[in-house]
């Protein structure tokens, strides 16, 4: 299932050249504003849960998974060279889970490390903040990469889409209708992180189970379907 | 071309120079300024996906109907309810449609970039008679004047509907006036932003998120801290912290100079003389991505 070169080689796209330094540039911008916050407000358990929840998870997580999911297999289609990566003996349901892992592992190092240090240096882990949204981090990540991962081989503006579904639709129609809320990513992960943290700083519109069953069927869905969309790609010319 | 020269060249009686009838041009040359408007109305026309596939005319021409629908129907409430005003300031309206128009930017940007650089075309923009800056300029223009148009139609529609609704001449004439002058100010910083982002990475959907991320993660950045200073009780410093970002730089400029009412919390607009470093900041903002930009492709025309 698990193939080393095809991860290696994805890793070099993800992360090869200056991409780090990109993809880096977003969790620095998170602990120095956690760092200016604490200068400026001191240590303050709702304002930590707010930087937290409000710019790192509703903001920051989702373009990380929009650029680890897709840039994982996005770029290969979109420049065609992923016909040499189909034409090996290889099976493509596997193509498909080594880049999800990799994508993963890249989301989760890149949102869910810089959640826990900004976590720490906004309250020193108080009521256990940080560590819920680490680990609200840590859910997000692997549901949004395998929906982004799925955009990436769906369709050739995947990153436009991804960035409306994780802008416009969690954020906007998020906070106007209620009924979007339980369909989002963001909201499941909070599910999860009120379990950890308990008290009432961390709160989601969905219960516990519910997110559950959806944050593994979304991922699971998500995988699979990719497999099937790499199994018949086609390989469309430039516009 | 691995063609072997084993035998020996044709000796020389063999050997002729047929005349095929090439001819130099002689007709009339259109020059450089030709040139530079031919790359500025294609440009302009790709950035709505004019005289290309289906495709790429879908997500312009969505973000352009997402941009004007409420105006529409902002309008068609205040016609009427037969309101005294319309339910929004014209400088309200591209801050309240941020996200749309950072979205058009961010994927159009890339579009207008980044392929000439991942197909290495560039070079053959300069086999012509046109320089660095000439391509620079009439890429930047296009893009900002495909912003314009995005920001400017909306305000057209609420002064159009205006009018038909028998609201105040003079005042809504006034407001318009502003609101074109602020949505200019900000295509031009947002089109130079853009492009100075996607002209640095040829691959355009990370180009995309780049874009993306400097416009809307700045902005949720500088409005937490905003938010944070006010609870604080230190409302001095929320103008300062409004320097950090596309969208607040706007907000405060028009705040000072073309009668809007701030968006940052509390209302804590800057004043006159914070309004002039706003001002300052955002043409040198204009001036910097023009320069990075032609720096950028003094390198890569090579």
């Amino acid at each position: 299932m698990y193939d080393p070169t095809v991860a290696r080689l994805t890793y070099r796209a993800l992360l090869g050249r200056r991409r780090a330094l990109v993809l880096g540039a977003l969790p620095l911008l998170l602990i120095v504003i956690a760092v200016a916050v604490r200068a400026l407000a001191g240590a303050d358990d709702q304002t930590a849960a707010n930087v937290l929840g409000g710019f790192a998870l509703a903001t920051m997580v989702p373009i990380i998974g929009v650029i680890a999911g897709t840039g994982a297999i996005g770029p290969e289609i979109d420049d065609g060279s992923v016909v040499y990566l189909l034409s090996k003996p290889v099976k493509r349901s596997t193509i498909i889970f080594t880049k999800l892992i990799v994508a993963i592992a890249s989301t989760m190092a890149f949102s869910a490390v810089p959640t826990l240090i900004a976590g720490l240096i906004l309250n020193g882990n108080g009521q256990q903040i940080a560590v819920a949204y680490t680990v609200a981090a840590l859910v997000a990540s692997i549901a949004y990469a395998a929906l982004f991962l799925l955009l990436g081989t769906a369709s050739r503006h995947a990153v436009v889409f991804g960035l409306v579904y994780a802008l416009v639709w969690e954020t906007l129609f998020g906070s106007l209708v209620p009924g979007a809320r339980t369909l989002s990513v963001q909201q499941w992960a909070l599910a999860v992180a009120h379990e950890v943290a308990g008290g009432d700083l961390v709160t989601s519109d969905v219960g516990l189970p519910a997110a559950t069953v959806l944050l593994v069927l979304v991922t699971v869905a998500a995988t699979w379907y990719a497999g099937q969309k790499l199994r018949a790609l086609t390989i469309a010319g430039e516009e | 071309m691995a063609v072997e020269h084993s035998a020996a060249p044709p000796s020389g009686d063999r050997a002729r120079i047929h005349d095929i009838g090439y001819r130099t041009y002689d007709g009339p040359r259109l020059g450089r300024a030709y040139a530079r408007r031919s790359l500025y109305s294609q440009s302009l026309r790709g950035a709505y996906g004019l005289g290309r596939s289906v495709k790429s005319k879908v997500l312009p021409m969505l973000l352009f109907a997402v941009m004007c629908v409420p105006a529409a129907i902002m309008v068609a409430v205040a016609v009427f309810t037969k309101a005294k005003d319309l339910p929004i300031a014209y400088t309200d309206y591209a801050l309240v449609m941020q996200a749309v128009i950072s979205l058009y930017v961010a994927s159009q940007a890339p579009q207008a970039v980044s392929r000439d650089l991942r197909f290495r075309t560039v070079p053959l923009y300069f086999s012509r008679p046109i320089e660095t800056s000439d391509y620079v300029r009439a890429k930047y223009a296009a893009l900002a004047s495909a912003m314009f148009i995005l920001t400017a139609a909306p305000l057209l529609v609420l002064y159009v509907g205006a009018l038909l609704a028998k609201l105040d001449f003079t005042d809504q004439t006034k407001g318009f006036a502003q609101g074109l002058v602020s949505v200019a100010l900000l295509s031009l910083l947002f089109s130079g932003i853009g492009l100075v982002v996607a002209a640095v990475t040829p691959r355009r959907g990370f180009g995309i998120a780049a874009v993306i991320a400097v416009l809307m993660i700045s902005y949720g950045a500088v409005s937490t801290l905003q938010a944070i200073a006010y609870v604080q009780d230190n409302t001095a410093v929320i103008p300062w912290i409004g320097l950090f970002s596309p969208v607040t730089l706007i907000d405060g400029v028009q705040t000072a100079f073309l009668g809007a009412t701030s968006t940052m919390p509390g209302g804590a607009g800057p004043s006159t003389a914070q309004g002039v470093v706003y001002l300052l900041v955002v043409l040198g903002l204009v001036a910097a991505a023009y320069g990075l930009l032609v720096r950028r492709y003094k390198k890569v025309g090579m």
